[in-house]
């Protein structure tokens, strides 16, 4: 018997909402035509799923199935929403936010835990539970906290990769011309384990099975397909779907076992029937022992036959085809280790040249390269570094101009580098220094010296482009994340957090105060929690929508449409 | 420049200026900061020792971070580098290396081309903490901190294992005892009279200044570090 559970705490209290009162478990009946009959009936967790639609009234609320694994493999079928809208749409108010519309929840998604059989199956009170899970976040176990977040190119499809090794697809709802106010919203697609913890015996450590990257590949058939990467072994993966099954052979009985021979005496060709739809991921490749350092960057190359790895001190090549070899195209392992001052922070191709390729380092260097100059590409082409500015300097001048993150623009003429307070967009034919510099939190300039103590300097915090290249985003502290308009020069604050997100609201942008007085709305620097970091966000590669990733929880936001 | 990072820790900085050590670019509480900051990152990298596989990169900024210290104290003349018997080392170019400060360099290696023996990195920080600090710890630390240092480099340019366990075994420990450094009792701060505010532990600073000492140890160093 399946139990679901819904999670609606912060629906709770808008008029016309519905309440946990309204539905309980009583009110829904298990999906069961959503479970394939062949996996076993093993509960991992729920998956909830709250849309929070921009037009409609809320209290519109999907709930998922709680998911089934069977053995290691995960296959979800379509779920679909139990119950129907209350209320009719409402026009939303607007605000202006960055030049692009307001921000605003389209959902939030929480990642599954792990939770016992035993009180999955109990009969308790399921609403106390939910209460409990949503206000309490040490009830998610650091497995589930998400290191990384990457739309396809299409942008249907959002894939996240946790720490716990798993990767989790969400697909974007087909739009219908009845409920156009659902655009938007995105659904588990499928979820699969990636990585398993691994023992490396030879030096006695253990490799983390936490997907460091992921990305996809374009699409080129009727299947997806995507790189995952943890700290050693790159895997590729297919996640197809299936919709069909064949039904009628009589050489098995129903438990799947071979039966005697002697009772068969017809022989039956099997049918293919239409079944549920299955979505299923299966590892194509599995590219390992190539990397002696910790993987940081995957990038598909432009002519997608080729890809490259980039560890901590050396990038490799690789073909799709080939897993038992790869080229090292660039390699700055010093003879003598004892001379290693620099290291490897993130490398990315170029969108339309396939011989170029770009990496940075921890001082705050970026290198181009061309593959065609020669094979080992220890020699680049383009060296981009900014002076430093010598009022500036300290101790921690040299950690936080390490750069943690490099993105090549969609047009392919500018990269742009994210530091510890700062995001610097180059254009490639200026070497010399940035053309654009943002300061995501300068207030923290002050702080060095205690953010050095708490290890929280060396924090890594990615950047995106949206698809016109015009606006920049990047992550914060305290669940906050920074987005910056090129054109207007406008920037804005937004927080990432379910307590400060009302349904239908539109985000409200944040502020920080750095002098004595603090305004009303303001939050001062040392009430900021540095255990809520934003590291990890991306955005829709055409549309104005972002996936933004705050520990274990997924938020979605979307401009507003007309 | 370095004061953004930190709080000051008192307001007895400011006046006890004039009666710092001579030949320091700044307050004592520049070169206080300066010293525990030397601390706080030595102890990170000997830390990451600890992890299941270190982050190289935090290893080698915390590694550059020191190094930047040391260079900084060197060119004051407050870090004395004993010159071994072993010729042609320039205190410079003999400054803590990664590779020493971070053993995990060499774990991740994995391969047979590092020429170095590895004299059991784990044991060297974990070893059981068993000296006790007395008064005179703080003195003692400093020459302990030296000693040690001096011990590594030895080691690495020794390259027999069997020295290499001789060696550690007569390193002060209390080096790496990990609560002596954070309570600042390693590296000693070089206290003068009337600022013992500045010492988080409790134990009573020495009274004579940091060069004297610094030129008794450096003898005393120098042969322990012959035999």
């Amino acid at each position: 018997m399946v139990t679901l559970r819904c999670q609606l705490g912060w629906a709770k209290g808008m008029p016309g909402s519905l309440t946990e009162t309204d539905i309980g478990p009583s009110v829904v009946s298990p999906l069961d035509r959503v479970t394939p009959p062949s996996c076993k009936r093993q509960m991992m967790g729920p998956l909830s799923f709250i849309t929070m639609n921009w037009g409609a009234c809320p209290g519109h609320t999907m709930v998922l199935q709680p998911s089934e694994r069977h053995n290691r493999d995960w296959s979800h079928g379509r779920l679909g929403p139990w119950c129907s809208p209350t209320g009719s749409p409402a026009p939303l108010s607007c605000e202006t936010g960055c030049g692009e519309g307001s921000w605003i929840l389209v959902c939030r998604l929480l990642v599954p835990t792990q939770v016992s059989l035993l009180s999955m199956e109990e009969d308790i009170d399921t609403r106390k539970i939910n209460n409990s899970f949503l206000r309490d976040h040490s009830y998610a176990t650091e497995a589930d906290i998400i290191s990384t977040v990457e739309f396809n190119h299409t942008g249907e499809l959002l894939a996240t990769g946790d720490k716990g090794g798993r990767v989790v697809i969400f697909q974007r709802e087909q739009e219908s011309k009845n409920q156009v106010h659902r655009r938007g919203e995105y659904n588990v697609y499928s979820t699969f384990q990636s990585h398993e913890p691994e023992f490396d015996y030879l030096k006695s450590l253990e490799i983390e099975e936490k997907i460091n990257k992921i990305r996809w590949l374009p699409q080129q058939n009727a299947a997806y397909f995507l790189l995952s990467t943890n700290d050693k072994t790159v895997k590729l993966w297919k996640v197809s779907e299936r919709d069909k099954r064949p039904e009628g052979y009589n050489l098995k009985d129903e438990e799947g076992r071979l039966r005697d021979p002697a009772t068969i005496t017809t022989l039956r060709v099997p049918v293919l029937r239409p079944m549920d739809l299955m979505v299923e991921a299966t590892p194509r490749r599995v590219f390992a022992n190539a990397h002696t350092y910790h993987i940081n960057s995957i990038s598909v190359n432009s002519d997608y036959e080729t890809y490259m790895s980039a560890d901590d001190l050396r990038i490799n090549l690789w073909n799709f085809e080939i897993t038992n070899q790869s080229f090292n195209i660039v390699d700055i392992k010093p003879a003598n280790m004892e001379e290693l001052t620099e290291v490897i922070t993130a490398a990315e191709f170029h969108p339309h040249h396939c011989n170029t390729f770009v990496y940075s380092s921890s001082k705050g260097t970026i290198r181009l390269c061309d593959m065609r100059a020669s094979a080992l590409c220890d020699r680049h082409t383009k060296f981009f570094e900014e002076p430093e500015d010598p009022s500036n300097r300290s101790f921690f001048s040299e950690i936080i101009s390490s750069i943690s993150d490099v993105k090549f623009s969609h047009s392919g003429r500018y990269i742009m580098t994210r530091d510890y307070l700062t995001v610097k967009v180059w254009d490639l034919n200026m070497e010399n220094r940035p053309i654009e510099t943002y300061q995501v939190h300068d207030y923290l300039r002050s702080k060095l010296c205690s953010l050095y103590e708490n290890d929280c300097i060396f924090d890594k915090f990615e950047c995106v482009w949206n698809g016109s290249d015009s606006v920049i985003m990047t992550g914060s502290y305290n669940n906050f994340f920074r987005m910056f308009d090129r054109n207007t020069k406008r920037d804005v604050t937004l927080e990432a957090s379910r307590e400060n997100s009302k349904p239908r609201a539109i985000l409200k942008p944040r502020k920080v105060c750095v002098g004595g007085k603090r305004r009303k709305d303001e939050i001062s620097v040392d009430s900021l929690d540095f255990s809520k970091k934003i590291l990890h966000t991306a955005w829709h590669p055409s549309e104005n929508i972002i996936a933004v990733a705050a520990t274990n929880n997924l938020y979605i936001f979307q401009d507003k449409v007309n | 420049m370095f004061a953004r990072g930190l709080k000051r820790k008192s307001s007895e900085d400011a006046e006890d200026a004039d009666g710092g050590v001579a030949g320091l670019p700044a307050a004592p509480s520049y070169t206080l900061q300066r010293q525990s900051l030397l601390d706080m990152s030595l102890v990170k990298l000997q830390l990451c020792h600890m992890l299941v596989e270190p982050n190289l990169c935090r290893s080698v900024l915390i590694a550059n971070t020191v190094r930047q210290i040391q260079e900084e104290m060197t060119q004051d003349g407050t870090w004395r580098v004993v010159a071994p018997q072993a010729a042609g080392r320039a205190p410079l170019d003999r400054l803590v290396s990664t590779e020493i400060l971070c053993r995990s360099g060499r774990e991740q290696e994995g391969e047979g081309d590092c020429p170095l023996p590895d004299p059991a990195p784990g044991q060297a920080p974990r070893r059981p903490q068993s000296s006790p600090w007395g008064l005179d710890g703080s003195r003692e630390g400093r020459g302990g901190f030296q000693k040690s240092l001096d011990h590594i480099f030895e080691t690495l340019e020794n390259k027999t294992p069997g020295s290499v366990e001789e060696l550690f075994s007569d390193v002060d420990s209390s080096y790496y005892d990990l609560d002596a450094v954070l309570t600042g009792m390693v590296g000693g701060a070089p206290t003068g009279p009337g600022l013992p505010a500045f010492a988080p532990t409790a134990a009573a600073p020495p009274s004579s200044t940091c060069r004297s000492d610094l030129g008794e140890l450096e003898h005393t160093v120098e042969i322990l570090v012959e035999t």
